[in-house]
């Protein structure tokens, strides 16, 4: 299935809701939607993996350096996922230990020292 | 003994065509549907791998994928990159890998290691036989049929 990207406003977060396969092809697309937001101000940005079906580790650089530019930025990054395989390939690549991961978007957004991250 | 091989131009949008066609012929190979998830994310790094050598050594040659099934499921991802270029497949430790001087490339490469080792049970990266290049071999349990 085809990368489908669509920004939300929650709160004081921005939601970048991510839909279908994100590989070596399309992952620069991702990277360029999340370079933009953040060089647009937002600063809160949490990524909606559920509707995503496929991740591969170019995904996963391009997440990983979001994170590092909204840490530069003095932001915050925060992924929404709660499908077994996707939080199995966090799991193996020990990214689990490196983002915060909500089992909702809702957790995601709240005030994070009432709503620890599931991993 | 069924053999299914497949040669693509080293270009990312093609890689997808190796996964679904990697799974296809696993599902016929009688690979177990629980298995096939992990057979889908294997090809695709071991793909994406040689994609990105042969963009990064200027080789134009198609990177050749070699599916067969006897005992057990077999699929062999073949580049034509020099042999050292592989010894960037390292494991990164969790404090690594939000490193601010890690790169990019780095950083999925060694993701990328990671996910074939932690996927595949039996894996082997090594020089072709034949030329330069090298192949990454990954085998998964078919079910007696």
């Amino acid at each position: 299935m085809e990368l489908s990207l669509t920004t939300r406003t929650v709160g004081e977060h921005t939601v970048l809701d991510v839909g279908g396969e994100v590989d070596v092809y399309t992952a620069p697309r991702l990277r360029e939607r999340l370079v933009e937001l953040v060089d647009g101000g937002a600063r809160n940005v949490v990524v909606d993996l559920a509707k995503v079906d496929f991740l591969d580790s170019t995904g996963l650089g391009v997440l990983v350096g979001a994170l590092k530019r909204l840490r530069a930025a003095g932001g915050t990054f925060g992924l929404v996922c709660a499908k077994e395989p996707l939080l199995k390939i966090f799991r193996i690549t020990a990214l689990d230990q490196v983002f915060p991961i909500y089992p909702s978007v809702e957790a995601a957004t709240s005030e994070r020292s009432d709503n620890p991250p599931t991993a | 003994m069924a053999t299914v091989r497949l040669s693509f131009s080293p270009a990312p949008v093609h890689v997808r065509t190796a996964r679904l066609v990697g799974v296809a012929v696993a599902r016929r190979a009688g690979v177990a549907e629980d298995l096939l998830d992990e057979v889908r994310l294997a090809i695709g790094e071991a793909c994406t791998r040689a994609v990105a050598l042969h963009n990064q050594y200027d080789i134009p040659d198609l990177v050749m994928v070699e599916m067969s099934d006897s005992d057990s499921y077999t699929v062999r991802v073949i580049d034509r990159a020099p042999i050292e270029a592989s010894i960037g497949l390292t494991k990164l430790p969790p404090d690594e890998l939000a490193d601010e001087s890690l790169t990019d490339e780095a950083l999925t490469t060694g993701v990328g290691f990671a996910l074939l080792a932690g996927f595949v049970d039996d894996l082997q990266v090594r020089p072709v036989d034949e030329g330069i290049g090298t192949e990454v071999r990954m085998v998964w349990p078919v079910a007696r049929r």
